[in-house]
C-alpha cells in the first residue's frame, strides 16, 4: 500500500510519565508515510497516554516525537502551529463542541485558517460528513447523535483541513460491525487516495487485520515496546507468546 | 500544505455555448480558495451549455479540491447543463465518489414564519406548565421525604449533611460577615449624613439595626446562599445527571431525593440562621464605627441598640431564612435534577438555580412582610 518508504513520524527515546510513575520508557519507532500504523496493548499499557504525547497536549520525560521533521515537543509559535496544521485528531469520545451543530464544527478549522468561500466550506463540510456516512445530519447538533455518530463526526472533523497524518483514538469502538468496516474501508481510500498517514488506537482485531500495515504492540509489565510489525507476522511468527495470544484471542 | 504550491485555472470558450476550463498545480486546501471564487465568477458570468474541465495537470487534489470539482458538477446539473472533466489522476477519482455529497435537500435553520412563532410559542407554553407541575411534584416529594428523614433521622445521611453544612454555612461565614460589615458602614454613613442635617443622628442605629434584623441581614445571607451554595447544589447534581449516577442511584434501589436532596436540604435550613446572626453583628459593628466617628460612645450605641430592636424583630428576620434556606436548596436540586445534555447544561442549570432562588427569595419576604404586618409583628 506505501508506495513512500519516508518516515513522517519518528519516536525517539520516548519516556512518559504522570510524576514519578513512568508509563513508557525508552520507546523508539517510526511511522512512514500513507502507512496505517495501530498502537496496541492491553489495558493499562500507555496507548492513549501516548497518543497524548505524539499530538502534543501532554509532555514527555525525555525523548522527542518527530512530525514531518519537527520535535511537537519542543516547538513552539509558529512551528508548533504548523505541526499542528498537518495533523488531525478524532478523540475517543467525538470532542464536538456541543454548542455547534455538525457543519459549523467543520467549518470552524476551515474559517480559522483558509480564505475559502463560505460556500466552498459548506461543500467541503458536506462532503466529508457524508464520505463518514453522515449526510442528511450537518445542521444536527451533537446532543441529537448517537455515540457513534458523534464518533464519525469527530472524524469529518479531523479531516476538514485535510491533515497529512490523522490520529484514532479507539474509532471503531461502541459502532455496530457494518458501521465499522464501513469506516474500515473509509480508513483505506483515505490513505490509498490522500495519502494520509493513520496512527490508531485500537483493540478491534478485525479492523487491525483489515486496515493496519504495522503495529507497535506495548506492554504494561516491562514498560516498553515488546512487538513491532505486521498484524499476520506477528499472530503466526511472534516469538512472545502473549503477542500471539492476543492477536488470536486466547485467554 | 507546502505553501510554495500553487494552483491556476485557464479557460477558453471553444463555441458560443462551451468553455475549457485548464486547472494545473496543487489543489489543496489552502490553493483552492481563490481558485473557488475565480471559476464559480466565471461559470456564472458565462453560463456554459457545456462545461470541459481538464484535470490532467492537477498535482495533487484533497478534499477542498475535489470540493471544487463537485461544486462545478453540481452547480452545471442544477441548471441543466453538462459537464465533463477530463484527465484526472485515477488515485483522485475514487474520493469524487467517496466525497460526493449529492444534491443537497437539507436547509440550514431560517427564521421562522409567524405560523411557527407560534406554534414555538405554544410549545414553550406547554412546557413552562409541565415545568410548573414538575416543581410542585418536586416540592411535594421533597417535603414528604423532609418529614419521613425527620421523624426517622437515622436514615438521614449525616456524614454528608455535615460536609454540605460546611461548605455552605462554615466557609461561607467571612464572605457574610464582610458584606454584613460593609452594609453596616455604609447604610449608616449615608443616613447619618441625611440625618445629621435635621440633628437626627441619633436614631441612625435605629434605622440600620432594624433594617438589619428585619430585611437586610436575612435577605443578604439569602443572596450569598444562593449564588454560593445554590449554584454549587445545581452544578453538583447537574454534573451526577450528565454521569449516569442518579440514574445509578434510581437502579440501585436508593432514592435520589433521599440521598441527594434531604441532606442539602437540612444543611441548608440550618445553616442560614447561623449566618443570618453572624451577617447581623458584623452589620452592627460597621454601623459602630461610623457612629464612633460621629461621636457617639460605644456604650451610647449599645444602650440604642437595646431601644431600637426587640427580640421579636431579630427572631421575626430570622424565621424567614429557614424558608429561605429551603427555597435555595430546593430550587438547586431542582435545576441540578432537571440539568439537560450537552456541555452548556451544567452551566445553565447553575444559572437558572441562582436566579430562580433570588427571585424566590424576593417574592417570599414580599410575603413574609404582609404576613408580619398582619400579625402586628
Amino acid at each position: 500500500m506505501s508506495t513512500e518508504t519516508k518516515p513522517v513520524i519518528r519516536v525517539k527515546d520516548l519516556t512518559i510519565g504522570y510524576g514519578d510513575n513512568i508509563v513508557l520508557r525508552n520507546v523508539d519507532f517510526e511511522i512512514l508515510t500513507s502507512e496505517i500504523f495501530t498502537i496496541l496493548g492491553g489495558s493499562g499499557c500507555g496507548k492513549s497516554t501516548l497518543l497524548k504525547h505524539m499530538i502534543g497536549l501532554m509532555q514527555p520525560l525525555g525523548g522527542s516525537v518527530l512530525i514531518d521533521g519537527t520535535d511537537i515537543v519542543t516547538a513552539q509559535g509558529s512551528d508548533r502551529l504548523g505541526v499542528l496544521r498537518k495533523i488531525g485528531v478524532a478523540y475517543q469520545n467525538g470532542a464536538l463542541f456541543g454548542s455547534m451543530n455538525l457543519m459549523e464544527n467543520l467549518c470552524l478549522a476551515l474559517e480559522e485558517f483558509t480564505d475559502l468561500p463560505k460556500d466552498a466550506m459548506e461543500m467541503i463540510a458536506r462532503m466529508k460528513l457524508k464520505s463518514v456516512g453522515l449526510e442528511g445530519s450537518a445542521y444536527k447538533m451533537p446532543a441529537e447523535l448517537s455515540g457513534g455518530m458523534r464518533k464519525r463526526a469527530a472524524i469529518a472533523r479531523a479531516l476538514s483541513l485535510d491533515p497529512k497524518v490523522l490520529f484514532l483514538d479507539e474509532p471503531s469502538a461502541g459502532l455496530d460491525p457494518i458501521t465499522s468496516a464501513q469506516l474500515d474501508k473509509l480508513i483505506l481510500e483515505l490513505s490509498h487516495s490522500l495519502r494520509i498517514t493513520f496512527v490508531i488506537v485500537t483493540h478491534e482485531l478485525s479492523s487491525i487485520f483489515t486496515v493496519a500495515d504495522r503495529v507497535v504492540m506495548l506492554d504494561k509489565n516491562t514498560k516498553t515496546i515488546i512487538a513491532t510489525g505486521k498484524p499476520a507476522e506477528l499472530r503466526d511468527h511472534s516469538e512472545n507468546p502473549w503477542v500471539r495470544q492476543f492477536f488470536n484471542r486466547q485467554a | 500544505m507546502d505553501n510554495s504550491n500553487t494552483a491556476t485555472v485557464d479557460w477558453k470558450e471553444l463555441d458560443h455555448d462551451r468553455l475549457c476550463l485548464v486547472i494545473k498545480g496543487r489543489l489543496d486546501v489552502e490553493t483552492t480558495g481563490s481558485l473557488w471564487r475565480k471559476i464559480l465568477k466565471t461559470i456564472a458570468g458565462t453560463k456554459p451549455r457545456e462545461l470541459l474541465v481538464d484535470a490532467s495537470q492537477i498535482e495533487y487534489c484533497d478534499g477542498a479540491g475535489i470540493g471544487l470539482l463537485l461544486e462545478l458538477t453540481q452547480t452545471q446539473k442544477q441548471n441543466n447543463r453538462r459537464i465533463q472533466i477530463t484527465g484526472l489522476n485515477p488515485d483522485f477519482q475514487p474520493l469524487m465518489k467517496l466525497f460526493d455529497p449529492g444534491q443537497t435537500t437539507e436547509l440550514p435553520p431560517k427564521r421562522a414564519s409567524l405560523a411557527q412563532r407560534i406554534e414555538i410559542l405554544g410549545e414553550k407554553t406547554a412546557r413552562l406548565l409541565q415545568d410548573v407541575k414538575a416543581q410542585i411534584s418536586f416540592t411535594g416529594e421533597a417535603f414528604v421525604k423532609l418529614l419521613s428523614t425527620l421523624i426517622h433521622p437515622r436514615t438521614l445521611r449525616w456524614r454528608d449533611t455535615f460536609l454540605i453544612a460546611e461548605k455552605a454555612g462554615a466557609n461561607a461565614v467571612g464572605i457574610t460577615a464582610l458584606l454584613g460589615f460593609l452594609i453596616g458602614l455604609i447604610l449608616a454613613f449615608q443616613s447619618a449624613v441625611s440625618m445629621q442635617k435635621f440633628g437626627a443622628q441619633v436614631f441612625v442605629t435605629d434605622l440600620v439595626c432594624l433594617a438589619l434584623f428585619r430585611e437586610l441581614g436575612p435577605l443578604i445571607t439569602a443572596f450569598v446562599l444562593a449564588s454560593r451554595s445554590g449554584s454549587a447544589f445545581a452544578a453538583e447534581i447537574g454534573t451526577m445527571k450528565i454521569n449516569e449516577e442518579i440514574d445509578a442511584l434510581t437502579t440501585m434501589g436508593l432514592d435520589p431525593v433521599r440521598f441527594l436532596v434531604v441532606p442539602r436540604l437540612i444543611a441548608a435550613i440550618c445553616v442560614i440562621p447561623l449566618l443570618t446572626m453572624f451577617n447581623n453583628l458584623f452589620g452592627l459593628i460597621g454601623c459602630g464605627v461610623v457612629m464612633s466617628f460621629f461621636g457617639s460612645p460605644p456604650i451610647t450605641y449599645l444602650h440604642r441598640i437595646q431601644q431600637a430592636a426587640t427580640m421579636t424583630d431579630l427572631c421575626g428576620g430570622l424565621a424567614k431564612t429557614f424558608v429561605f434556606g429551603a427555597l435555595i436548596a430546593g430550587i438547586g436540586c431542582l435545576q441540578g435534577i432537571r440539568t439537560g445534555t450537552g456541555p452548556s447544561a451544567v452551566g445553565d442549570s447553575a444559572t437558572r438555580a441562582v436566579v430562580s432562588g433570588i427571585v424566590a427569595i424576593v417574592v417570599a419576604d414580599g410575603i413574609f412582610a404582609v404576613l408580619y404586618y398582619f400579625l402586628n409583628i
